[in-house]
């Protein structure tokens, strides 16, 4: 009996489980899934919830729900993996020995790493809404709070869902403007990168979207500190931006295990082959998702569209075979612009976010980089495909590999 | 396609406005630039970091992020961000001839 270790049963994990569950002999392979925690979240929900538009409890479900019935799951902390002895061993003792493994140990915040951020007040007038309990917090602070200055602080790049910061500043303009108090709240964004976001045209695109709303801009803040008696944050050129409620996205690290088992970059990355998503100069191992440092977003669709080469090049991999299918750094994601309207950009590692129709070139019904109804409809049925398409591992109406038809070339 | 004069030549650049090829650039264009960005001298600290930057890009194909700037380099944070004002990985990239970092997408 060989053995297929996933480390971490979540988008990614959950997906990878799936497929090899119906591809694997079980008369060859036993499939195990680690995961420390019990409940499954639908993460793209915490956007919605300061706001009331969903409840923390729509977003959650037992984790083996979706794992199928011949994967063995087991419920304790990662603490080491040792890839000379191959075998990864938890926090409850027990050691595993693995033929192939795969890390999908996902990324977190880590405000600590921002001095100041989480002393006093933090889950007072300072939030998170990258974690159920601060997404939480931050919906009760809404609802009583009177008006004031509202800053949203990207502590660092690379962040989860990099259109996240920008959809809350688009959903806050529009919950002020619907409560009447809009012209109490001032909201600003406070940002390490040059402009509202990390390429060239979208950059100037989603730029003069927020202008619109009114909603004004500190680019290339690098966030040294906060100092929570005046209230402000002060940058590394001692640059100061002060505010009345501080939403951050702190520091996104992976898996502190990743750190203890010695294999990963400056933020717990494992450094991953872009096109194979081999492990580098680990064997037998494979890493997917979040926990990854390529250069692509850190997303849930980026996981599915990873999932598929990586289940093709583990299928080589097992049968002593190279691997094949390269990866092209897809990502697509729906971006909530307030008032019952959304956005979608999909791109790559080589070409940017364009405007266009999506999927159907020409003919959409998604409208690229542009404001639309059905963008936003796109957002809310992304819930039902998640749990219902998307970790279940079948294939999506989505073509794999990004296509240039259909979009305008600016 | 934007082009620029370094280096008494005309040289292309890509979308983020560097070097759109690694091998027009020396150590002059490197000084053209850093003026541009209101550098305008390239003291042996500078040099420092931007070769770090052009060797970790030779090993691994993309320029560190400040944070492991900061942990390898021997540069602490706040020295890069004097001198490299605004955003060291990006700036340092820049002149350094090598494109803009990919890890921050
Ligand atoms: C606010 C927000 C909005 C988002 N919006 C979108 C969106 O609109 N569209 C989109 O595509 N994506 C979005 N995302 C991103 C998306 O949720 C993630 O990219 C995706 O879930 C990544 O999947 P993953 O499997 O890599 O990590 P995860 O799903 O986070 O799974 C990692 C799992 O590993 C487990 N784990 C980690 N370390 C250990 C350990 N040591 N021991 C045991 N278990 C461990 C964790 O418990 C977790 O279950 C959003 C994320 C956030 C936070």
């Amino acid at each position: 009996m060989r053995h297929m270790l996933i480390l971490g049963g979540g988008t990614a994990g959950t997906i990878m489980a799936n497929k090899l569950a119906n591809a694997l002999d079980e008369r060859d392979w036993r499939i195990t899934v680690v995961d420390g925690k019990e409940e499954h979240y639908y993460q793209p929900g915490f956007l919605f919830v300061p706001f009331d538009i969903y409840r923390m409890r729509d977003l959650v479900r037992p984790r083996r729900q979706y794992l199928p019935g011949r994967i063995r799951f087991i419920l304790s902390s990662i603490d080491q993996i040792d890839p000379e002895k191959k075998k990864v061993v938890l926090a409850n003792g027990e050691a595993l020995r693995y033929d192939c493994l795969i890390v999908a140990t996902g990324a977190d915040i880590h405000p600590e790493q921002t001095e100041g951020l989480m002393d006093d007040e933090w889950g007072v007038s300072k939030f998170d809404f990258y974690t159920p309990r601060g997404a939480e917090r931050l919906g009760r602070f809404l609802k009583t709070w009177q008006g004031g200055k509202l800053v949203l602080s990207i502590a660092e790049m690379p962040i989860k869902c990099p259109v996240a910061p920008l959809e809350f500043l688009f959903l806050a303009d529009a919950y002020f403007t619907e409560r009447g108090m809009r012209g109490k709240v001032d909201i600003h964004l406070v940002t390490p990168l040059s402009g509202a976001f990390t390429k060239p045209t979208s950059s100037r695109v989603l730029g003069e979207f927020l202008e619109r709303k009114g909603i004004s801009v500190t680019s290339d803040f690098g966030l040294a500190r906060v100092d929570n008696e005046q209230k402000k944050l002060v940058a590394w050129d001692e640059t100061e931006v002060n505010y009345d409620l501080l939403v951050s996205i702190p520091t996104n690290m992976g898996d502190p295990a990743i750190a203890r088992s010695g294999i990963g970059n400056e933020l717990n990355f494992v450094p991953t082959n872009r096109k194979t998503l081999a492990a580098e100069g680990i064997e037998d191992v494979f890493v997917i998702g979040d926990a990854t440092n390529l250069p692509a977003s850190k997303a849930g669709s980026v996981a599915h569209f990873e999932s598929e080469i990586l289940f093709e090049n583990i299928m080589e991999h097992i049968e002593g075979r190279p691997p094949r299918a390269e990866f092209d750094g897809h990502a697509n994601c729906f971006i909530e612009s307030g008032f019952g309207k959304g956005m979608l950009i999909d791109f790559n590692y080589e070409t940017e976010p364009l405007p266009g129709a999506f999927p159907l070139p020409g003919v959409g019904p998604f409208k690229l980089l542009g404001e639309s109804a059905i963008n936003h409809y796109g957002k809310l049925m992304f819930r039902w495909v998640y749990w219902n398409l998307l970790l279940r591992g079948v294939e999506l109406p989505i073509a794999n590999e990004m296509l240039m038809a259909g979009k305008q070339v600016v | 396609m934007q082009t620029a004069i370094l280096g008494g030549k005309t040289l292309t650049l890509d979308a983020d406005g560097n070097l759109a090829d690694r091998n027009d650039w020396n150590e002059e264009v490197a000084r053209e630039i850093a003026a541009l960005e209101g550098i305008p001298e390239l003291t042996p600290q500078h040099w420092a970091v931007l070769n770090f930057m052009r060797s970790v890009f030779d090993k691994e194909g993309d320029s560190p992020s400040i944070r492991r700037l900061t942990k390898e380099s021997g540069v602490d944070t706040k020295t890069l961000y004097q001198l490299f004002p605004k955003g060291p990985a990006k700036k340092a990239a820049r002149i350094a001839g090598l494109p803009k970092p990919k890890g921050c997408i």
